[in-house]
């Protein structure tokens, strides 16, 4: 049997075993610390920050940080909140996010995160980047406006042999995440449903139909993201 | 010396307006030009975007009837995935399109004539703009402005259960829709607690028709010889020659009610109809192309509509165009305020068609979406409340829109609506050296009559203030008036 350790996160006091992060912990014991390029099964990586924690007065990621006994999270203040809000607004001022005709719109995890942290209009100037969009794959169209380079797809989405669909191109500013030519052209109809549900915003869509799903009937149109979580 | 007025904003339009009125030197209107200064390029941004995202996209060319321009988009894009040319929908698919647009007319009519209009019926043309408004309305005659505020909340609720939301939703889908009608949903509607049901709406269209017709009768000279001319008229009409605001063929007839365009497959609307850009307007000028640019401008509208359809299919409404009709022995109408008549019989027929259509146990039904061999091009047709509207996309090889036209209803009343502002001009301007609220307004009253939305035919948004110059022989401005 796992040992079992005991620590807080803000107000709450968690059970957890040894070996957990403390977003998988959170999540256990029904806390919610926002993620955004965090996904089951692949091993966390701490690139979007979102899940912004501080220990002993030091910022961490919550995701790649484990558990241990005795410890003491501040996660859900004011400055926490302030910052993961901060790091949406930059996702949104440094892409193209037009949420109203967006087919993700409703089912987008970036857009959930900012109703939730209530942003209205961000506290940096947009940056309109000149982003195009791949669409000569029969099966998905690869949008970089919308596109927050977490990896998820590159992580998750492979040939059965292990090959990437999806890689990083470029460096800085203009990293992008690119669609393999020739598997893209071959792209089994599964693989494209699984790309685009992998997708935490609408920059992998599958093509020819949207919007299938109503108003009301969305992920997010009931409840704030996170809420299956908290208790 | 000769003068020119412009008249900049208009409001209770939509959009962005100035007219401007050129005097000779004896001080009467020699000319005068509706500008559109606002120009929004969504045919223009629209390409290279998924194909499926242009009934969501284009619909926020306006705020006002964005569900024309939703359906107007989805009926191209069913031409595109193979699923017909408007008729080869399921019938949920077509019926729950049909009522989102049934509703989407109630709500929009309703606006149209009780919040914006109703204040110069009211009012007079001249009255204090501080009451001339819906608030005065409220003031002055409760009843009518509260009918006025429910007829639209019902139409908005017809819209969300369709859509999905009151505005912008994302109902219809390429090939089809992407729910259907629940039965709690259609009790709502059909049965809501008073006054929120279908039979009251009925009945309080039938009131709106009363205040307008009596209004009407205690006023003839006014509502029959404001900005009236004649003209041709343009609309879809059934292919039986019954109205009908979702599908049909296109069909115009000429000021004596004879048939210039005979029921022609919009599919090819570019063969009839071609589009004339003048320099001082960013709005074109559509006319029939075999009666050429002087001959072949015509109207559009609630008016052209019921100048162009053979009947209307249900009982109280077919009985009000009999009457519409008998007042010009039934000849076209051409009295622009006769708009509002027009348009108070189509929100009758409206709320006969959304109770009846309401019974209708295909809205149940669970197959919502058809699909065919794809097209590379389509074109949708719709009319939209103020008229006509036309969408038309290409697309390439990777399912991106390569091009699309949109002629929207404005574009096609642009013609009308400047010779309505020219006569209103001649009668309430001459021998004017400075302008007044009364003629300010009564300006916008021809607009208004047409178009409270003159945004979209430009694609833009925003509120439509209006600015007035007059203008002498020498082009020296000798006045300016906005609001
Ligand atoms: S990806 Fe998400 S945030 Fe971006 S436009 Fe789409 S719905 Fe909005």
């Amino acid at each position: 049997m796992k040992e079992t350790i005991r620590f807080r996160i803000d107000e709450h006091q968690i059970t957890a075993e040894k070996g957990q992060t403390v977003v998988e912990a959170a999540k256990a014991n029904g806390v919610y610390i926002p993620t955004l390029c965090n996904f089951e099964g692949v091993k966390p990586k701490g690139c979007c920050r979102m899940c912004t924690i501080k220990v002993n007065n030091r910022f961490m990621t919550a995701c790649t940080t484990p558990a241990s006994a005795g410890m003491e999270v501040e996660s859900s203040t004011d400055e926490l909140n302030d910052i993961r809000k901060s790091i949406v607004e930059l996702l949104f001022v440094t892409g193209n996010h037009f949420c109203p005709s967006c087919e993700k719109s409703g089912n987008c995890e970036l857009q959930a995160l900012a109703y939730r942290f209530r942003m209205m209009v961000p506290r940096f100037p947009y940056q309109f980047p000149q982003k195009g969009i791949d669409a000569s794959s029969p099966r998905i169209i690869k949008d970089q406006n919308r596109c927050i380079l977490c990896k998820r797809c590159i992580k998750t989405i492979k040939t059965p042999d292990g090959r990437d669909y999806f890689a990083y191109r470029n460096r800085g500013t203009k990293l992008e995440v690119v669609l393999d030519e020739k598997l893209g052209n071959e792209m089994p109809d599964a693989v494209a449903r699984q790309a685009m549900e992998n997708c935490p915003v609408g920059s992998i869509i599958y093509k020819e139909q949207g919007f299938l799903k109503p108003i009301g009937k969305r992920k997010f149109d009931k409840k704030p993201i996170g809420s299956d979580i908290e208790v | 010396m000769s003068k020119k007025i412009t008249i900049e904003p208009v409001t209770r339009v939509e959009g962005h307006g100035k007219v401007t009125i050129q005097l000779d030197a004896a001080g009467r209107v020699s000319d005068s030009r509706l500008h559109i200064v606002e120009f929004r390029g969504f045919e223009r941004f629209i390409q290279g975007r998924p194909y499926w995202e242009a009934p969501v996209l284009v619909q926020r060319l306006c705020g006002i009837c964005p569900v024309s321009h939703h359906l107007a988009a989805a009926k191209a894009l069913d031409v595109i995935v193979g699923a017909g040319t408007g008729n080869g929908l399921t019938a949920v698919g077509e019926k729950m399109r049909r009522l989102m647009h049934y509703g989407q007319f109630f709500q929009s009519h309703v606006l149209h004539f009780f919040h914006l209009s109703s204040p110069d019926f009211l009012f007079g043309f001249d009255g204090d703009p501080v009451t001339r408004n819906i608030i005065g309305v409220i003031q002055h005659n409760k009843e009518l402005a509260v009918q006025g505020v429910m007829m639209r909340k019902y139409g908005q609720e017809v819209i969300k259960h369709t859509a999905g939301k009151k505005i912008h939703g994302t109902g219809a889908i390429p090939g089809g829709i992407n729910k259907n009608l629940s039965i709690a949903e259609r009790d709502e509607l059909l049965n809501g607690s008073d006054p929120m049901n279908a039979d009251k709406m009925v009945e309080w269209s039938m009131g709106a028709l009363d205040f307008f017709k009596n209004y009407h009768k205690t006023n003839v000279q006014l509502v029959d010889g404001f900005a009236s001319f004649p003209s041709n008229h343009l609309s879809m009409v059934r292919e039986d020659g019954a109205f009908d605001i979702y599908h049909g063929v296109l069909r115009a007839v000429d000021a004596n009610g004879k048939r210039i365009l005979d029921d022609m497959d919009y599919q090819n609307y570019d063969r009839y109809i071609e589009e004339e850009v003048r320099n001082w307007s960013y709005m074109k000028f559509p006319y029939l192309k075999h009666l050429g640019k002087e001959k072949g401008w015509y109207r559009v509208g609630p008016l052209a509509r019921l100048n162009v359809c053979s009947f209307m299919p249900t009982p109280l409404a077919q009985k009000e165009l009999e009457e519409f009709r008998a007042y010009t022995h039934g000849k076209p109408n051409g009295m622009s305020l006769h708009y509002h008549w027009a348009r108070l019989i189509e929100v009758l027929h409206m709320a006969e068609l959304i109770r009846d259509l309401l019974k209708d146990p295909d809205l149940q039904n669970e197959d919502l979406v058809v699909k065919g061999e794809k097209q590379q091009r389509g074109v949708g047709v719709i009319e939209a409340p103020r008229g006509t509207l036309f969408h038309h996309y290409e697309i390439n090889e990777n399912d991106q829109i390569s091009l699309a036209n949109l002629i929207v209803s404005t574009t096609n009343n642009n013609q009308p609506m400047n010779t309505a502002v020219n006569l209103t001009a001649k009668s309430f301007m001459n021998g004017q050296n400075e302008i007044t609220e009364g003629m300010m307004n009564a300006v916008e009253v021809a607009i208004r009559a047409y178009d409270p939305c003159l945004s979209c035919a430009t694609h833009a948004l925003g509120q439509m203030p209006l600015e007035l110059t007059l203008v002498n022989q020498n082009n020296e401005i000798i006045d300016r008036r906005t609001k």
